[in-house]
């Protein structure tokens, strides 16, 4: 019988080599389908030097931890990864391979599917057991549909999860330190062919946003960069802060530092007013932790709607006018 | 340069979507569809690309005979000719069985540039790239923001990481890169580029064609299978709020006012 291995990512050299925290949340789905299923749960650590990242990984109650070391490791690139994870999979056979659903993920993961010929469900929000068989819940169409998938064939097969959907607080911790084992890969004959120059952040006027009490955010839905005035207006009524959904930053109409979601900024101010923003799930990672939701959206079937505490189906161009004047008439009261 | 973008056709992202007897699939009558959004910026770039190098776009698209449309808007945009991956064996595949289809048929191009977009927005699996890539034996790079022209037969591109991080890396040619969104401004296809698309090639190919059996491919060649989709369950109830423009905007501020207490 094959064992559950979830693996963990870790920062890179000049981030401390520190395992990351989503690894938890690996972790965590590993735990309750070790349970579920009867299975040892491992964990799987890379690290281009020293044992850190695994001990941090020990701590929680699972059967061993393996740790991959070698200095080809860092920089991050993927055949090495790639390489090293395959060694590790063909040698030790296990059922079920877990992985955060990380950018870093999504640029090797799926090459090491393809190299063991294995089914890579990804970007997977639950489970459930029937049997021996595992159930995982995706949510294609943009988070309009959920999907259940199975896997078909015999193992390994490989998972990776969206950030979030199991707490990492929710990983049990184990009554004392897992045992740690080196796991050996052999990565001589392999040279990255991929060179990196340059890592770097940009920080150009960056607006932070995780500050705002109150966050007016606009989508697609705008059609047009000359209509943001009527929801600027509505931010400035209300003293809030102008922020958007991707499409927006991409068209640039609004500039990259207002962006919200997986590739923006992460807020949780007290009221967030999404404005023709349907609702993808890269743009509710980045807010579904605020206080009150407002939702403005033509299609009543917007994913935004199942997450707001208000909702109005209508034409912005009609009600987002209204709400500014109406605002404007209480403000001006007060 | 000659470089293959790979398209799929996807519903319009406000489409309706109803879901298909046997609850595995939605009804594809009646759904507007579009070039998905990513692979609409891989096109741009992989044209923007022959602009400057000269060379030439080839678009493969696996997808039955509407896919057409889409391929005919790419041929618009100033794509050269096109694959199209066309047989009922090909359909209900997952992204594996997908991938193993469009490589095979890429393969007969030997292109020196692979480009598909980041993930699509219906299947959303954001493997197809890397896949074909790793089937190819090509060097990869994900979610990229920026391509530079090729030097010395490596091509330099920017990677966009979390959290507002970016990476430049070069990767030996040839290569297969996945496009995100917003790298470029995406081209509108002139009337003249429409009139032209009719009369470019779109070469049809089933399995045979590009050296596999029919049951290595579609829902036959998959190693994932839905069981069940559905309207997933809502986190909150939203209250919606009724009536014209102004009632429910004023409805509104007395919640935030007095309910939610956030005014």
């Amino acid at each position: 019988m094959g064992a559950i291995w979830a693996v963990g990512e870790t920062h890179s050299k000049e981030a401390g080599s520190r395992l990351k925290g989503i690894s938890h949340e690996v972790v965590a789905c590993g735990q309750a389908l070790a349970e579920s299923l009867g299975k040892p749960l491992e964990a799987v650590v890379f690290s281009a030097e020293g044992r850190g990242p695994a001990e941090a990984a020990a701590a929680k109650e699972i059967a061993r931890v393996r740790l991959i070391e070698d200095p080809g490791l860092d920089p991050y690139t993927p055949d090495p990864y790639v390489a090293a994870l395959r060694q590790a999979i063909e040698a030790e056979k296990p059922d079920l391979v877990l992985f955060p659903h990380t950018y870093q993920v999504r640029d090797w993961v799926p090459r090491l599917a393809a190299a063991l010929e294995a089914p890579f469900v990804s970007d997977v929000v639950g489970h459930r057991v029937e049997g021996d068989r595992v159930v995982f819940t995706r949510q294609p169409y943009q988070g309009k549909l959920n999907a259940d998938v199975a896997f078909v064939g015999a193992p390994p097969h490989l998972a990776s999860l969206q950030a979030g959907a199991y707490p990492g607080s929710t990983a049990a911790a184990g009554d004392q330190p897992a045992e740690i084992i080196a796991q050996k890969v052999d990565l001589s004959g392999v040279e990255s062919r991929t060179q990196v120059l340059e890592t770097f952040q940009a920080v150009a006027d960056k607006v932070d946003l995780s500050r705002a009490e109150i966050i007016v955010a606009v989508g697609r839905g705008i059609g047009k960069q000359e209509k943001l005035t009527v929801v600027e207006e509505l931010a400035r009524a209300l003293g809030g802060q102008l922020a958007a959904s991707r499409p927006v930053c991409d068209n640039e109409w609004l500039p990259m530092d207002r962006q919200i979601g997986s590739s923006g900024q992460t807020v949780a101010p007290k009221l967030y007013i999404a404005i023709g923003i349907s609702g993808a799930i890269q743009h509710v990672v980045g807010m579904k932790n605020s206080g009150t939701i407002v939702a403005i959206n033509k299609d009543p079937n917007a994913p935004i709607f199942g997450i707001a505490d208000y909702g109005i189906v209508g034409d912005l161009f009609e009600v987002v006018p209204a709400l500014t004047a109406k605002v404007r008439e209480i403000k001006g009261a007060t | 340069m000659k470089i293959v973008v790979c398209i799929k056709q996807v519903p319009e992202r406000d489409a309706r979507l109803k879901i298909a007897e046997g609850g595995a699939s939605i009804v594809e009558q009646d759904v507007a569809t579009e070039i998905n959004e990513s692979d609409q910026y891989a096109l741009e770039a992989g044209l923007r690309l022959a602009d400057s190098q000269g060379g030439e776009v080839v678009v493969a698209c696996l997808g039955p005979d509407r896919a057409e449309e889409a391929i005919r808007r790419a041929l618009a945009m100033g794509a050269a000719r096109a694959l199209h991956l066309n047989d009922p064996a090909f359909q209900g595949g997952d992204g594996a069985a997908t991938a193993r289809a469009l490589a095979a048929a890429i393969r007969l191009e030997a292109p020196e540039l692979v480009l598909t977009g980041l993930q699509s927005d219906d299947a959303g699996w954001a493997q197809t790239g890397l896949l074909i890539a790793e089937r190819l034996g090509l060097p990869s790079a994900t979610l990229i923001m920026e391509v530079e022209p090729p030097q010395d037969g490596r091509i330099k591109v920017k990677r966009e990481l979390e959290a507002g991080w970016f990476q430049w890396i070069t990767l030996p040619l040839p290569a297969a890169l996945t496009i995100q969104s917003g790298i470029y401004p995406v081209r509108y296809a002139t009337l003249k580029g429409i009139m032209g698309a009719k009369k470019k090639e779109i070469r049809k190919l089933a399995p045979g064609d590009v050296g596999l059996a029919p049951e290595q491919v579609g829902r036959a060649g998959s190693g994932t299978e839905i069981l069940k989709l559905y309207v997933p369950g809502k986190a909150k109830a939203a209250q919606i709020l009724q009536g014209d423009a102004a009632t429910a905007a004023a409805t509104l501020v007395d919640r935030l006012q007095k309910e939610a207490k956030v005014l």
